[in-house]
């Protein structure tokens, strides 16, 4: 099937069903499959109980829509949980890894590459390899780690482990930005009299400026979306994060409050999805660089 | 696209050659040193060795140690050697989470390599809304997993489930299906979500590499009378090829460790059913308290793992050379 689509611009010749068949059929199932978990988000999280948990065959169910809107979630989100401090950890924890991630990258990247030093190449395989060793690899010896530096259940447990899987990717992405700017513009200010560390400053990294954008953005919606690490680091209700908060404070026992589970879900999608749209494009250098590498 | 390679130019053999004493007075030692290359280079590098080397190194070396010992929590433990993992392999939701974890990588990275590619085929043509289409698209990329994964989860309720309501209404079924509560199927509703998660990131990677296929190629292929089938096998996929093995074997490493899913859908169940790797380790070392063989059941993971980065870096080195 995928082959009808291998033009690689340009119309679908032939005839008009075809275009239906193979184009707008297919790309409504995948923008209505990609978009509907998110629309079942928002139903729920306006949706009152009474509608809520109403038996699936009962004949006065519209589950698609809700004729009868609330805020009750968002109160109960507000009033009952810490999903404030939890929003506030979560963006806290995700601004300070990232800004400590783009400063080593950016050192990191400038060295690996523009300098020649012994072990350069070997340092470099070594700092990919770290980007790909998952967190479930690490989180037990981690934990025990967190806990002997006095670090367990405070947002630096978080802080200083979120950029191992950060610096990578910002380093990477960055040395392919280095490489693109031309020597000559640093020769130059180190010609007219300034040093390595001045034309680094003051000359590369300003024109850099795209991808350390793209690093970052990239790098804030990881931290924001990490899970594993603040599930285990973390213990106090009011130190969690919302991806934890909303998992663990949010259900007792068995039971699921499904409504503020999707208000809350809703509130933590949100802040990502607002910085994604202002920097799609940013985005997707960022996801795209990270994978050539 | 940029060219993964990229290697330092010729411009760089020049600079090589010019003179590094700057003209000032009086030049402070370091920063004498600092102009010096092979010391700025380790210098600018000590900020990131000092992070990786405390939360990647040591844990990992720490993780080994104690895959050995009989460490609990807040019991340091004996040397027990290689009885951990004798213990793990023999246990019998162990060997149930490991089949699972090899369906469950397997089975998703094929879904998702294959409806990420039609979907990057389908964006690579000019229709109105086209940015939109894709900017939307990649939203289950961004969005915190555990949160949209619990959006599933309630799309998946034993009770209330909405594709229930709509299997029901459609005609299609007539008892409720237990999405996650059927040990037959929730390995497969698992799969789904996380094909669901991770197909936006192919779809855009890919979607990248194809705006790089020159449309004159497709033009000549047509002309010599190739139809779409064969000029996709032909032409896109080869010129694809390198995109799509970084981009699959970047992803299989995450789906074959994931956690989060999984713990959020299932926990593992029901009745232990659709662990992976990652959730049982958890169990074993977080919620029953078993450090060392919870670290040695997420060791069982380090062989595959380690395969897969040693194809990952030479295919990178293969490519940068050719």
């Amino acid at each position: 099937m995928a082959g009808r689509a291998g033009s690689g611009a340009g119309m679908v010749e032939g005839a008009r069903w075809r275009k239906w068949v193979f184009f707008y059929i297919p790309l409504t199932v995948f923008v209505v499959g990609t978009l509907f978990p998110f629309y079942w988000m928002l139903v729920t999280a306006f949706r009152p109980d009474a509608e809520l948990y109403r038996p699936w065959r009962a004949v006065n169910n519209t589950p698609f829509w809700t004729l009868h809107p609330t805020y009750e979630h968002f109160v109960y989100l507000f009033r009952e949980t810490m999903f404030g401090a939890w929003l506030f950890n979560t963006m806290f924890i995700a601004i300070i890894s990232t800004l400590i991630s783009i400063f080593c990258g950016l050192l990191a990247g400038y060295s690996l590459a523009r300098l020649r030093f012994p072990l350069a190449g070997a340092l470099g395989t070594g700092i990919f390899v770290t980007y790909l060793v998952p967190a479930t690899l690490l989180f037990i010896p981690l934990a025990t780690i967190v806990r002997n530096f006095r670090l367990g259940d405070t947002p630096w447990s978080l802080i200083l482990t979120y950029p191992t899987f950060l610096i990578p990717f910002v380093t990477w992405l960055l040395m392919g930005y280095f490489k693109t700017i031309p020597r000559e513009l640093e020769e130059c200010a180190r010609i007219d009299g300034a040093s390595r560390l001045r034309a680094m400053v003051q000359i590369v990294f300003p024109i850099a400026t795209p991808g350390i954008l793209s690093a970052g953005i990239f790098a804030f919606t990881l931290s924001w979306n990490e899970f594993t690490y603040a599930l285990v680091f973390l213990q106090s209700p009011q130190q969690k994060t919302v991806p934890v908060g909303v998992v663990s404070e949010l259900i007792r026992g068995d039971v699921f409050f499904w409504g503020p589970l999707m208000a809350g879900a809703l509130l933590g999608s949100i802040p990502v999805a607002l910085m994604y749209s202002f920097f799609v494009e940013h985005y997707v250098a960022g996801l795209t660089g990270a994978v050539k590498g | 696209m940029k060219p993964i390679a990229g290697g330092r130019g010729e411009a760089g053999q020049v600079a090589a050659h010019l003179p590094v004493a700057p003209a000032l007075p009086r030049v402070r030692q370091t920063t004498r040193l600092l102009e010096n290359e092979r010391v700025l280079g380790w210098v600018l590098l000590v900020p990131t060795i000092v992070l990786l080397g405390l939360f990647i190194a040591y844990p990992f070396v720490r993780g080994v140690w104690l895959s050995l010992t009989s460490a609990t929590v807040g019991v340091p433990g004996a040397f027990v050697g290689l009885k951990n993992f004798a213990k793990v392999w023999n246990d019998s939701i162990f060997q149930r989470a490991a089949y699972n974890t090899i369906v469950y990588t397997a089975i998703a990275t094929v879904g998702k390599l294959g409806l990420g590619m039609w979907l990057a085929l389908l964006l690579n043509r000019h229709f109105k809304g086209k940015r939109l289409v894709r900017a939307s698209m990649l939203l289950p990329f961004i969005v915190p997993t555990v949160l949209s994964t619990f959006a599933w989860k309630w799309m998946f309720d034993p009770t209330f489930s909405v594709l229930n309501w709509s299997l029901y209404h459609l005609g299609i079924i007539q008892a409720r299906i237990g999405w996650l509560t059927d040990p037959a199927i929730a390995l497969g509703s698992i799969i789904t979500v996380n094909v669901w998660r991770g197909m936006p990131f192919y779809a855009i990677s890919l979607l990248a590499g194809l705006q790089t296929v020159s449309p004159e190629l497709h033009e000549a292929a047509a002309i010599d009378g190739a139809n779409s089938w064969q000029r996709f096998w032909r032409i896109t996929w080869p010129l694809l090829l390198p995109v799509t093995t970084v981009v699959t074997l970047f992803s299989v490493i995450q789906t074959f460790a994931d956690f989060q899913l999984v713990y959020v859908l299932t926990g593992g169940g029901p009745a232990n059913a659709t662990h992976v790797f990652g959730t049982y380790a958890y169990q074993v070392a977080i919620t029953t308290g078993l450090l060392g063989e919870g670290a040695a059941a997420s060791l069982a993971m380090f062989p595959i793992l380690f395969v897969i980065v040693v194809i990952q870096l030479w295919y990178i080195r293969r490519v940068e050379a050719a």
